[in-house]
């Protein structure tokens, strides 16, 4: 085989998936703060979720992928679009506004990317020499997952419970009508 | 990896094909057979559906094209697809042409997970009864878009039936497959299967769990939008539903995820509650797979024609009766149900007590929804009474809408 005159880096499938996936996301994300429609943003938003759930998928982590999916596109994702639909005269034309502060807005978006972008770049990630995963790993992992909820973070889980509780009868407060 | 996958990729390899190509190979294969298997059964299920609701209602049913109008369906799907496909001049293009492709993509995935036999499943996810809970949202997605993007009142008034039904039955369904989850210890279909093999394959979940199974069927029915639960389109009230301003393929996708969707869901009722492929016979070697296979199947339908028996049956509910069915009474009873099954899991008591208490918590909840939709249509009918009989308010003085 004749040697090639420049090096090109054969991507492997994982990688190839992953740059698909990670462009799909980062398209979607700019479209949700971009798009001049509000149901439109409501859509890049889910695909940004669904671009992120792959991601997860690539790293190996289903449980995450398929909660994100569920908690997110199915519930969160279908209230804002919901929301949007109910109110009026933001569904149609693109009438959704243009930020007067958008230069703060930019500023503190660069900003999370740098300190983010450090982060990732300085901290020493753990790598595992072994990385063939025994049979039977991940069934073990939820349920030590479920297992740390309710045992070392029995505490923390009841909080989020009752924060959440507390939200949802201040929005059956707001919304009530005034008798 | 599975054993489909498995012996595929053998097979190829041993043809002289790379081991790389020859995954990918075997992966498209197992994709392409679960995509084209799903709109090939569903001109079985629109038959069955026709022929048996018909009979129900004294009339013969479709008995002109083939035998016994076998091949009607087919005509019918090929009419649909040489049929115009008409664009409202003011539909929004992405929402209004991505809404039917996403409506059927996200039923096909659930295919996926079903184990067909022992060894034999698309994708044995670890995560697999919350997968097909996951996937449910991609039909609210769908609805919801076509709903907005047909640019149609009656669309639209739809959509937001759709989001409201499916979000609120989706919360008593997960924690009905929650119960079976409890008692497994596993959220891996397969595993579920395997786990109901006691007594000759015949320890289906369903004998311990009749209150979840009873829910899981009702939700199933909320959820791929059947009677008595089809105000989504309810000819009287929305002309027909998020789908009125499609035509041709684009219509015919609808129709097709509507039917998949109620299979779908009847294959994982007979997974999680009727013990999949399960059955007599199954160890059998040689024959035993095949025969998983076939009981999968006959289980299957066996759930879509109670489907269409309710659907020949019942009326449909109205809108705030079918809310505040799913609020007021299965949200609260599979949460007690669910935790009833907590309180006894940890007991230290032997299997077969725990067991016998399940079945005592579930056929308690059975007996406490009879008793109040039992009470619930009395009150109803004496509403009913009141507003259509002017004699019952003579002397009275009090208008119909009070009390």
């Amino acid at each position: 085989m004749p040697e090639l005159p420049v090096h090109i880096p054969i991507p492997t499938v994982q990688q190839a998936v992953f740059g698909a996936v990670a462009l799909m996301t980062a398209v979607a994300g700019i479209t949700v703060v971009v798009a001049r429609n509000l149901f439109y943003s409501a859509l890049a938003l889910v695909a940004t979720l669904f671009g992120v759930a792959g991601i997860y998928v690539l790293l190996e982590a289903e449980f995450l992928a398929i909660t994100q999916i569920l908690v997110y596109v199915g519930a969160i994702a279908t209230l804002i679009t919901f929301a949007i639909m109910l109110t009026k005269g933001l569904m149609f034309g693109t009438n959704s506004p243009n930020s007067p502060h958008i230069f703060t807005v930019l500023s503190i978006a660069l900003l999370l990317f740098l300190i983010v972008a450090g982060v990732v770049d300085r901290v020493p990630w753990a790598v595992s020499d072994d990385l063939a995963i025994p049979e039977g790993t991940f069934e073990s992992m939820i349920a030590d997952l479920g297992w740390e909820f309710v045992t070392t973070y029995g505490v923390a889980l009841e909080l989020i419970g009752l924060l959440l509780l507390i939200a949802l009868v201040g929005a059956v407060l707001l919304a009530r009508d005034d008798e | 990896m599975a054993a489909w996958y498995d012996q595929l990729t053998g097979t190829l390899v041993h043809q002289g094909i790379p081991e790389g190509i020859a995954g990918a190979l075997a992966l498209l294969a197992g994709a392409l057979v679960i995509a084209l298997f799903a709109p090939l059964i569903a001109l079985v299920l629109i038959w069955i559906l026709r022929k048996v609701i018909s009979r129900m209602q004294d009339r013969i049913g479709p008995n002109r094209v083939g035998r016994f109008g076998l091949l009607q369906t087919l005509a019918d799907a090929l009419k649909l697809v040489s049929k115009e496909t008409i664009t409202p001049s003011r539909a929004d293009f992405i929402a209004y042409n991505l809404a039917p492709i996403l409506s059927v993509f996200g039923i096909i995935m659930l295919f996926a997970v079903l184990p067909v036999t022992r060894g034999y499943v698309g994708a044995d996810l670890n995560v697999g009864v919350l997968y097909i809970v996951a996937l449910g949202s991609i039909g609210i997605m769908a609805a919801l878009m076509a709903g907005w993007g047909s640019n149609n009142k009656y669309a639209l008034l739809s959509g937001f039936r759709v989001v409201a039904q499916l979000l609120s039955y989706e919360i008593p369904l997960v924690l009905s497959m929650l119960a079976v989850v409890l008692v497994a210890g596993t959220m891996r279909l397969s595993a579920l299967a395997e786990a109901q093999g006691h007594f000759l394959g015949l320890g289906w979940y369903v004998f311990i769990m009749p209150g979840a199974a009873l829910i899981f069927f009702v939700c199933s029915l909320a959820e791929s939008e059947q009677t008595p639960f089809d105000l989504l389109e309810a000819e009287s009230e929305l002309i027909a539903g998020f789908h009125i301003e499609y035509s041709g393929m684009r219509f015919a996708m609808f129709f097709l995820a509507q039917f998949l969707n109620a299979f779908v869901l009847a294959a994982v009722a007979a997974v999680l509650f009727l013990g999949g492929w399960q059955g007599p016979g199954v160890n059998l070697p040689g024959i035993g797979p095949l025969l998983g296979a076939g009981y999968l199947v006959g289980k299957t339908f066996l759930v879509y024609l109670l489907q269409i028996w309710v659907r020949g049956t019942f009326p449909r509910l109205r809108v705030d009766q079918m809310m505040s069915f799913c609020w007021k009474l299965l949200v609260p009873l599979t949460v007690g149900l669910v935790a009833w099954q907590m309180v006894v899991q940890v007991l230290p008591w032997p299997t077969v007590a725990i067991h016998a208490a399940i079945l005592v918590g579930n056929v308690v909840v059975i007996a406490i929804a009879l008793v109040a939709i039992g009470r619930a249509l009395q009150q109803d009918m004496i509403r009913t009474k009141r507003a259509f009989e002017p004699t019952s308010l003579i002397g009275t003085m009090t208008p119909a809408g009070e009390n």
